[in-house]
């Protein structure tokens, strides 16, 4: 199967020819033609403006009850006794949806002892909370986890559903998907729906150099994950119901025995949670120097990060390392100290609503990322910065 | 005790992006790459193997070329490779991925223990790997930082979740994700170099894999990309102005006014 040309509305103007990655479109006499070598990437189908090329159809049609599959639901992420922001958040984005469709949101936990934590999401715009509270989901395992949302959907039938992509999220939600044979989009940072009730998934792809909003147009629900910290939570109290739902025992089964849970509060932890987070580079120059990150970091009760050099440098433990092969953040405040912005660590930090980028080489590509460009020596501006702070602070 | 790798050949992130004036997707100099992540992945496998010796598959579903991909695996000390291409895959979404790899990993058997990547660095996805669990009916456990076998039928490990790190005990035939603390992937060797480049490599179909077309591919997939467009900029840049300090000053007026909790 390969991308589909018109031969109507092409003009044989060469732009598929140009964009193409796979080099799978040639120009013919009129019209642009495609090879074997197609990948089916949907790159040329946007930037065609005369509407001429459109991929094939995914799936082998509707499943035959398309129809039945009503409601929005959000899986409220719950933790060794404590509720993830994360669920306030998309029960945020999953009321907008809800309220263009017409149908209910709920919000579904599982875990165990969950007494008074239906009534913590109620706020947020819920019509209903479903608790599934049941010694076997006292720990997260993804068979147990799977099984019971996966059970509860086959019930219920909502026409979509939103995770978290902690974790917890990206491990056991492709499991439950999986299950019940829909398809799913992962890291969703944009959410709309469409007239006819499909589920617009925006995501970013190509380590972010690259947008693609994606459908599920034959398979309910309707699956995505969104980042932490993406959709904004609202408090929107509806009088909304407590359910508790008993999945039968067989749904929690787990193979995998928990034989330890060790919470670290540690840096990696804190970077992930943090809503300010100072971190450093190759310009750092020392280990020691990593103090001075420390310092202001503790001013704004925040987490310090760091680079791959720097890691690599030995200034600082990987555990802190930000990037493609290190955390993923998206904090309110990101402070780039005397890192030069590869793209292997802007991936991992481009999500952040507010960047400053501090760099004495007025052309390190980590500007073109900042919200705020601070052209200096790090060594005379973070000093600054911290009198700046303490002044403030104190006074 | 035999162990499948999958791997998946990506191109490199930092060449690839859309020209934000034309809308074209710059071509140059875009290179393809072994996922970081799988390199861990293989490293992971090859470790158990020193330990307490195994056979090690390498599987990747791609084009013809990524054969490449395979062989430079090999290289490192992996014993064999099967390479699943075919037309039919083209389009594939990571249900579809999940279905192929899952089809070869029972054409495989019998299998211990199947090691992916935590993801894929072009469609970042996490998806495909506890997908392909779901349909082999395996265990699971993202995220792996480290692993030993427990004994003969039993894998423990030790994974990174967002708060800590978990220590698990799975059942053998079993699905893991790794992330790179399982170790410093090592460099090939002459030896195994040699093997690598001679090595026959089979290359699976649909057919060999007993699937339908209609189960692969875009026509076996359940999700649709319907748009694809380069980022917005950010419209929000401002570059300070003045000595550190001035600088330091307006920095700190400029947080304030957008009410960064801590300042
Ligand atoms: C597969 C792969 C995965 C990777 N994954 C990651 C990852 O997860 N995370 C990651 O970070 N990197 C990753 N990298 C590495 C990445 O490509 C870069 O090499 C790395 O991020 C560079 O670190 P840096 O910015 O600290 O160092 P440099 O690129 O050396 O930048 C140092 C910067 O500091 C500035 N500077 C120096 N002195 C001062 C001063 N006194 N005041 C102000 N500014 C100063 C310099 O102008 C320069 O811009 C990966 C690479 C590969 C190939
Ligand atoms: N086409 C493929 N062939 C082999 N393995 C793959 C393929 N796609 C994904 N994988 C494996 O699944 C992991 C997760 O990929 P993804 O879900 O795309 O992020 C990768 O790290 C690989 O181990």
């Amino acid at each position: 199967m390969k991308a589909l040309v018109d031969p109507n509305k092409c003009t044989a103007c060469g732009v598929c020819e140009e964009v193409c990655p796979a080099s799978a479109i040639t120009l013919a006499a009129t019209m642009a033609q495609v090879s074997d070598d197609c990948t089916l990437c949907g790159m040329c189908v946007d930037t065609c403006e005369f509407g001429a090329i459109s991929l094939p159809e995914v799936g082998t049609g509707p499943m035959a009850n398309l129809a039945d599959y009503r409601g929005v639901w959000v899986y409220a992420e719950w933790r060794e006794g404590v509720l993830h922001r994360v669920g306030s958040e998309l029960l945020g984005a999953g009321r907008k949806l809800a309220d263009k469709r017409g149908v209910e949101l709920s919000a579904v936990v599982l875990g165990h002892c969950l007494d008074g934590i239906g009534e913590q999401l109620l706020p947020y715009g819920a019509d209903r909370v479903l608790l599934v509270d049941r010694p076997e989901l006292a720990h997260f395992t993804d068979e147990a986890y799977s099984g019971a949302l996966r059970e509860l959907v086959r019930r219920e039938r909502p026409e979509i559903l939103l995770a978290g992509a902690t974790a917890i999220g990206r491990s056991f939600i492709p499991r439950v998907a999986a299950g019940l044979g829909t398809g799913l989009t992962a890291d969703c940072t944009e959410l709309d729906i469409s007239a006819e009730g499909l589920l617009l998934q925006t995501r970013p792809a190509f380590g972010g150099n690259v947008m693609a909003t994606i459908v599920c147009p034959h398979r309910r629900p309707q699956m995505a994950t969104v980042r932490p910290k993406v959709m904004k939570p609202t408090v929107d109290p509806r009088g909304g119901r407590i359910e508790p739902v008993e999945p039968p025992p067989e749904c929690l089964q787990s193979r995998v025995e928990v034989l330890e849970v060790i919470p670290e509060r540690d840096a990696t932890a804190r970077l992930t949670e943090a809503d300010v987070i100072v971190s450093g580079g190759r310009g750092l120059k020392k280990a020691e120097n990593f103090a001075l990150l420390e310092q202001l970091a503790q001013l704004m009760n925040g987490a310090v990060g760091a680079s791959r050099g720097a890691v690599e440098e030995g200034w600082i433990d990987p555990s802190h390392q930000v990037g493609q092969t290190g955390r993923t953040v998206a904090p309110t405040l990101y402070l780039a100290v005397g890192l030069s912005g590869a793209i292997q660590h802007v991936v991992g930090m481009q999500g952040s609503q507010i960047i400053v980028a501090v760099n004495k080489d007025p052309n390190a590509p980590i500007f073109d990322v900042a919200s705020y460009g601070v052209r200096a020596d790090l060594f005379e501006f973070i000093p600054a910065f911290i009198r700046k702070l303490k002044q403030e602070q104190g006074g | 005790m035999h162990i499948v790798v999958c791997i998946k050949q990506v191109p490199d992130t930092k060449n690839v992006r859309i020209d934000p004036d034309t809308h074209t997707l710059v071509r140059q100099g875009v290179e393809s790459i072994i996922n970081p992540f799988d390199l861990f992945a293989a490293e992971a496998a090859l470790r158990l193997k020193d330990r307490h010796g195994a056979k090690i598959t390498v599987i990747t579903m791609g084009p013809p070329q990524a054969e490449t991909a395979l062989r430079e695996v090999m290289a490192r000390g992996v014993d064999e490779a099967v390479l699943l291409s075919d037309r039919a895959f083209a389009g594939s979404d990571t249900w579809a991925t999940a279905t192929a790899l899952a089809a070869a990993v029972k054409k495989l058997n019998p299998v211990d223990l199947v090691i992916c990547g935590k993801q894929a660095i072009d469609g970042d996805t996490a998806q495909v790997g506890p997908e392909m669990a779901t349909f082999l009916d395996f265990p699971q456990a993202a995220c792996v930082k480290s692993l030993d076998l427990a004994d003969q039928h039993h894998l423990q490990i030790t994974r990174q979740t967002d708060e800590g790190t978990e220590v698990w005990k799975l059942p053998l035939p079993a699905l893991i994700t790794v992330v790179k603390d399982v170790g410093e992937p090592r460099v090939p060797s002459i030896k195994h170099k040699l093997r690598a480049k001679k090595a026959a490599i089979p290359v699976w179909g649909a057919a060999d894999l007993e699937l339908a077309p209609e189960q692969v591919g875009l026509a076996g997939s359940f999700t649709q990309v319907v748009r694809v467009f380069s980022p917005p900029r950010r419209s929000d840049r401002i570059l300070l102005e003045g000595d550190a300090t001035q600088q330091a000053e307006q920095l700190y007026d400029l947080l304030k006014a957008a009410k960064v909790p801590g300042i």
